[in-house]
Formats: structure tokens, C-alpha cells, sequence
């Protein structure tokens, strides 16, 4: 009793939440939860709910009332052609950084060690630094008509091939800066961190042993990446796709800048909640990429992506 | 004819000789064991025979073949790793039937075959489970089940009893014992525990510093060490140096005795100071200073113990006393 008397209020307080820890984790949950439930989840729901109501063409005001006809626009051919674009850029974009990824992912989980794993961090690391506009910006120098890459390729007496290339329907155009191939390699560029570092994490976990048993039980190399490998890091892989798919589902910066005048998903986004104030469309078209994560992860579960977690 | 022959083969990792002029000799059906302490090249020359390693020099054969250029998935030898490596994202029995699988063999039939081999390790019934599912002991049986069910002509163990505790290490030893015998396939057998070797081996090499310092029968090996490094990780012999082995034999070479075999007596050629006891159960563990030398003597439980610091003359019979005369 004397000494409980004379401990400060600091140490008492310990005492208490030492003996009641449900309090202790209470305090500690309570502001995430804030923001999660109200702030994040909150506003989410708000705009969900705004994709139900639907605009008055002719005023240009809201109509409160729920309603599925601004999901029904959704199914235009003009916005169809945009979501359909979006996707399959989304899906090139994710299937080219898991491909490139890969092999950086595997030296660095496998080889790199000391200085070099330095070196290896530095460089998936830095580019995410700078900033992501001056990083476009360099990119449309880099892909522009006068840019550094035709010049490179005339150097070479090999601009015959990128005109050959250039002049092919969909991934063709007047230059790579605003060919679709062009915002494809932006977009496989900027996000390339987000697939390496969760594909190194997956193989990190792989002990050298484990592919020395595939050999040895008489698998060759392709046969252990096909049967060993790839299954357990498949789930580097998976979260990596989930940034890569999602990212370029959701921009409207990349294909703003380099591309062509095509819209994406973002950009539809963009326009119609900005200049045009059709924020139910607006709504309805930020839903089509969480509907479809959705049901990317629920294919990525249905196959197994998960099991070696 | 020879299972596996190891011509002065040699790994080195940069300075690190591993393995250093090793010749080998495993003859088929055999149970050998190789035994040294860690960093001695054991578990590099069995990496070796496997293929995960390739011989900065000297020449490999397995069953006469030379298999230098040989990557493991086509040398007919399998491997139970130290961590079992079993693959987490399979269930058991396409863990064992991996091997069959891998060689193009119908689900059907290459499952009943993991079927058999997980009986032989006494798992049966345990097939839809994921190794993450099993005890240790559990999942170094379906490591030796993964590999014995491929019918390799050499099968490699590398440590494989390291992770388990004493009763199940015994278990296990017996259990191994069995089963090369029943298969009659050659084991290559990698430990650090002079008992297991001594135990479950039909011959044992000792490694030491990327060399074999001795081969033979568990027996030679414990009796008749040939140089005291045996003498002394062999189950711990007492190594009596040159100077005094001159004084009481007149030859001039290092003699190794068994603990088991010095005896507390009246008269002795040596007297040494008692400096440690141990009660160990079966016997008490006596450490003695003399002339130069620290010896150790297993003194049974009805035999009359000395205090600390005694002066004591110590005695054995005849022929307890091995000389290791230097090879011509």
C-alpha cells in the first residue's frame, strides 16, 4: 500500500493495462478502426451508394432515387469499349511485370548477397522515389518522334523495325508516345517494384534444398520450376498482380500523358465527376475495378494461389 | 562391384579446400557411414555423389559410370535431406509420389506405390495430409519414403536423425538398420555422432579437415584408431602422448585407452591427480591429470570411487593400450 503510493501515475497506469489487456488493445485498435470504418470504408460506401442514383440528362441534376440505369450505360458500347481496354491493358501489363519480375526476384532471393543485395534494393527502390510525374515526363522524352530511342535506333540503322512496328493496327501510331504500346510499357515501368518485391519475399521463403529434392528426385530444371518453383511463389506473385492489376486499372495519369486519346477506366472517372458532373457514372465506372479484383481473388483462391501461404 | 569410387577427388570453394584428395571406396549393399565434425567434408562429398556439388578435381563414379558431367535428375541415387525439403504445397502423398510423377507414371499406379512406401515407413493412412501436419519424426519418414520409393541403387542420408530427439533417434536407427537390409540398396550415411555411426554402419569413415583420416569396421574405428584425432572423436578415447608412451612401452609413438579400460588399483605404471566426478547412472565419468596428459576413466557404479584431488595409480590390461604407429 505504502509503495503502490509512491510509484508515479506512468507506472500505475502500466500496472492497470498489464492486468487488463483487453483495455490496452482496445486503446491501440480504436483509432485505426476510426479511420478504417468512417474515413475509408465510410467514403466507399458513399460512392457506391452515388453509382445507384442516376443524372438528369436534360437539367444535368441528380435523381435520388436508386435505380440500375447508370450500371445499364455502363454497357454502352463507347463505355464498354473503355472498361474492356482498361482490363486488358491491365491484364498485358500484370502478365509482362510478373514475366520481368521474375528472374530479378529469383537473383535476388537466391544469389545476391551483401553489397549486392544493397545494390539490388537500391535499384528496385529508387525509382519510387522520384517523383511519378517527372518519371512519365522522361518516359514521353525517351518515346517521343524526336526522342532518344528512334534517335538510338537510327544510330543503328534499325528504325525500319519500329516503324514496321509502329505502323500495326491497336499497339501502332504515329510515334511510341502516343501508341497504346507506349502507354504499355509506362505503365509495366512504373509499377515493375510492387511485382519484384513480393515474387523475392515468396522466394525468399524456398530453401535451396527444396529445389536440390526436385532435381534429385529426378525433375530437370524446367520440370522444378513448373512443379516447385512457381506453385510456391505463386503467391508473390498473386499479391504482386493485385498491385499491378489494380494500379493500372485505377490510373488516369499514364495514359493522360502517354498514350493515345483513348480513354481508360481512370480517365472516364476523371471526366465524368470533373467537367462533366455525372458523378452516378463517374461512381459506377470506380466500381467496375473493385468488382473485378473481386473476382480476380476469388479465381486467384479457386486455383491455389494461396495454399503455400 | 562398387556402389560408389571416389578417385582423389577434391571440392575446393575459393581458399576452403571442403574436400580435399578424397579416395572413397563404398561397396554395394553396404551401410557406410561418414562421420567428422562439422566443416570436416562429409556433407560436401555426399553433396558430391547427389550432383548438387561438382569436383574442382578427381574423378567420381557411381556403379562404374563416371559421373562428373551428370546433373542430379539423371544419377539413379536419392537424397533424404538434413531438413527433409518436402515440398509444403503437396499433400504427402504426391510428396512421395513426386519422383513417379516427375517420371511420367499415371496417378494411379504412382500413388499406390507412395501407398507402399508410406506403409514401409509405417504412415500408412497418412497420405492427405500436409507435411506442415506431421511431427518431425513423421515427415523424415516421408522424406525416406519420397526417396526409396524412386528404387535408387544408392540412397543418401544427410544427417537424417539430427533434428530428432534421443528415444526417436534410437527408434529410427534401428528402423534404418532394418530397412537397408530388407532393400538390400547401398546407404551413404552422413552424421556427426560417433554413436549413430558406430551403431548402424558397416563400415565408417572419419573425416577431418576435407580429408578421410580412417575407414574401417565400427570396431576398428573404436579400437583401433590409427591417429589420435580418431582416438579422440571416436567416443572420446584418452590419447597418451609420445613421450609418455616412450617411457612406458619404449616405443615413441602417441597410444590411445578407452576410458572403459583404465582401472583405479594398488600398483600402476601411471599416478594421476583426480580433478573432476561425474555421476552419469551407469557410470561414473573420473578426469585425471598426469605427467603432462588430461584422462578420463568410466569407473562402473560398484567400483570403489576416489575423492577430488587424490593421488591415484591407474592400471589396464594387456593390449588395452593402442599404439597409433605413423604409417611408413
Amino acid at each position: 500500500m505504502m509503495a503502490a503510493r509512491s510509484e508515479s501515475i506512468g507506472t500505475r497506469l502500466s500496472d492497470t493495462l498489464w492486468r487488463r489487456p483487453a483495455v490496452l488493445l482496445f486503446l491501440l485498435l480504436l483509432p485505426p478502426v476510426l479511420w478504417l470504418g468512417i474515413i475509408y470504408l465510410g467514403s466507399l460506401f458513399a460512392l457506391l451508394l452515388q453509382s445507384f442514383f442516376s443524372i438528369d440528362h436534360f437539367t444535368g441534376q441528380i435523381n435520388y432515387r436508386f435505380t440500375l440505369s447508370t450500371y445499364a450505360e455502363l454497357l454502352t458500347p463507347a463505355n464498354f469499349d473503355i472498361i474492356l481496354r482498361t482490363v486488358t491493358m491491365a491484364a498485358c501489363c500484370t502478365l509482362a511485370s510478373a514475366v520481368i519480375a521474375f528472374p530479378i526476384a529469383y537473383y535476388a532471393a537466391r544469389y545476391a548477397r551483401g553489397k549486392w543485395r544493397a545494390v539490388f534494393y537500391l535499384g528496385i527502390m529508387m525509382p519510387l522515389w522520384s517523383s511519378y510525374l517527372v518519371k512519365i515526363y522522361a518516359w514521353k522524352l525517351i518515346l517521343a518522334k524526336e526522342g532518344i530511342l528512334t534517335w538510338a535506333l537510327e544510330g543503328m540503322r534499325l528504325n525500319w523495325l519500329l516503324e514496321a512496328y509502329l505502323s500495326l493496327p491497336v499497339v501502332g501510331g504515329n510515334s511510341l508516345s502516343v501508341s497504346t504500346t507506349g502507354t504499355f510499357i509506362v505503365f509495366v515501368y512504373v509499377w515493375m517494384p510492387f511485382m519484384i518485391l513480393p515474387i523475392q519475399a515468396a522466394l525468399e521463403r524456398v530453401p535451396g534444398s527444396m529445389l536440390e529434392a526436385s532435381g534429385d528426385l529426378g525433375a530437370r530444371p524446367a520440370q522444378t520450376f513448373r512443379h516447385v518453383l512457381l506453385p510456391l511463389a505463386l503467391p508473390g506473385i498473386v499479391a504482386g498482380s493485385i498491385f499491378t492489376f489494380s494500379l493500372t486499372l485505377g490510373d488516369y495519369i499514364i495514359p493522360q500523358i502517354i498514350g493515345t486519346s483513348r480513354l481508360f477506366i481512370g480517365q472516364a472517372v476523371y471526366q465524368h465527376q470533373g467537367i462533366a458532373g455525372n458523378i452516378p457514372l463517374a461512381a459506377a465506372f470506380a466500381v467496375v475495378p473493385i468488382v473485378i479484383m473481386g473476382f480476380y481473388l476469388w479465381g486467384a483462391k479457386r486455383i491455389g494461389a494461396f495454399d503455400a501461404l | 562391384m562398387s556402389a560408389v569410387t571416389f578417385d582423389k577427388v577434391s571440392r575446393h570453394f575459393g581458399a576452403v579446400r571442403a574436400v580435399d584428395g578424397v579416395d572413397l571406396d563404398i561397396a554395394e549393399g553396404e551401410f557406410f557411414a561418414m562421420l567428422g565434425p562439422s566443416g570436416s567434408g562429409k556433407t560436401t562429398c555426399l553433396r558430391l555423389i547427389a550432383g548438387f556439388e561438382r569436383p574442382t578435381a578427381g574423378d567420381i563414379r557411381i556403379f562404374g559410370e563416371p559421373v562428373a558431367d551428370l546433373p542430379p535428375y539423371k544419377r539413379q541415387v536419392n537424397t533424404v535431406f538434413q531438413d527433409y525439403a518436402l515440398f509444403p504445397h503437396l499433400n504427402v502423398i504426391d510428396n512421395v509420389a513426386y519422383g513417379l510423377m516427375i517420371a511420367g507414371q499415371g496417378r494411379k499406379l504412382r500413388h499406390n506405390a507412395a501407398d507402399e512406401a508410406l506403409e514401409m515407413v509405417r504412415l500408412g493412412g497418412f497420405g492427405a495430409r500436409r507435411p506442415s501436419e506431421l511431427s518431425g519424426g513423421q515427415r523424415q519418414r516421408v522424406a525416406l519414403a519420397r526417396a526409396l520409393v524412386n528404387k535408387p541403387r544408392v540412397l543418401l542420408l544427410d544427417e537424417p536423425l539430427g533434428a530428432l530427439d534421443l528415444k526417436l533417434r534410437e527408434q529410427m536407427q534401428e528402423e534404418l538398420k532394418t530397412l537397408q537390409r530388407q532393400l538390400g540398396i547401398t546407404f551413404v550415411f552422413v552424421t556427426h555422432d560417433q554413436g549413430e555411426a558406430l551403431s548402424m554402419a558397416d563400415r565408417v569413415a572419419v573425416f577431418n579437415d576435407g580429408r578421410i583420416i580412417q575407414v574401417g569396421a565400427p570396431e576398428d574405428i573404436y579400437f583401433r584408431p590409427e591417429v589420435p584425432f580418431v582416438a579422440d572423436f571416436v567416443g572420446s578415447s584418452n590419447v597418451l602422448p609420445a613421450a609418455l608412451v616412450a617411457r612406458l612401452t619404449g616405443e615413441n609413438c602417441p597410444a590411445a585407452i578407452r576410458p572403459e579400460r583404465l582401472q583405479l588399483a594398488e600398483y600402476g605404471p601411471i599416478m594421476a591427480r583426480v580433478t573432476g566426478l561425474s555421476f552419469l547412472g551407469l557410470t561414473t565419468r573420473v578426469s585425471f591429470e598426469t605427467e603432462g596428459a588430461r584422462l578420463t576413466a568410466l569407473l562402473p557404479q560398484d567400483a570403489p570411487r576416489p575423492l577430488q584431488g587424490d593421488l591415484v595409480a591407474l592400471n589396464w590390461a594387456e593390449g588395452d593400450l593402442h599404439l597409433m604407429r605413423p604409417k611408413s
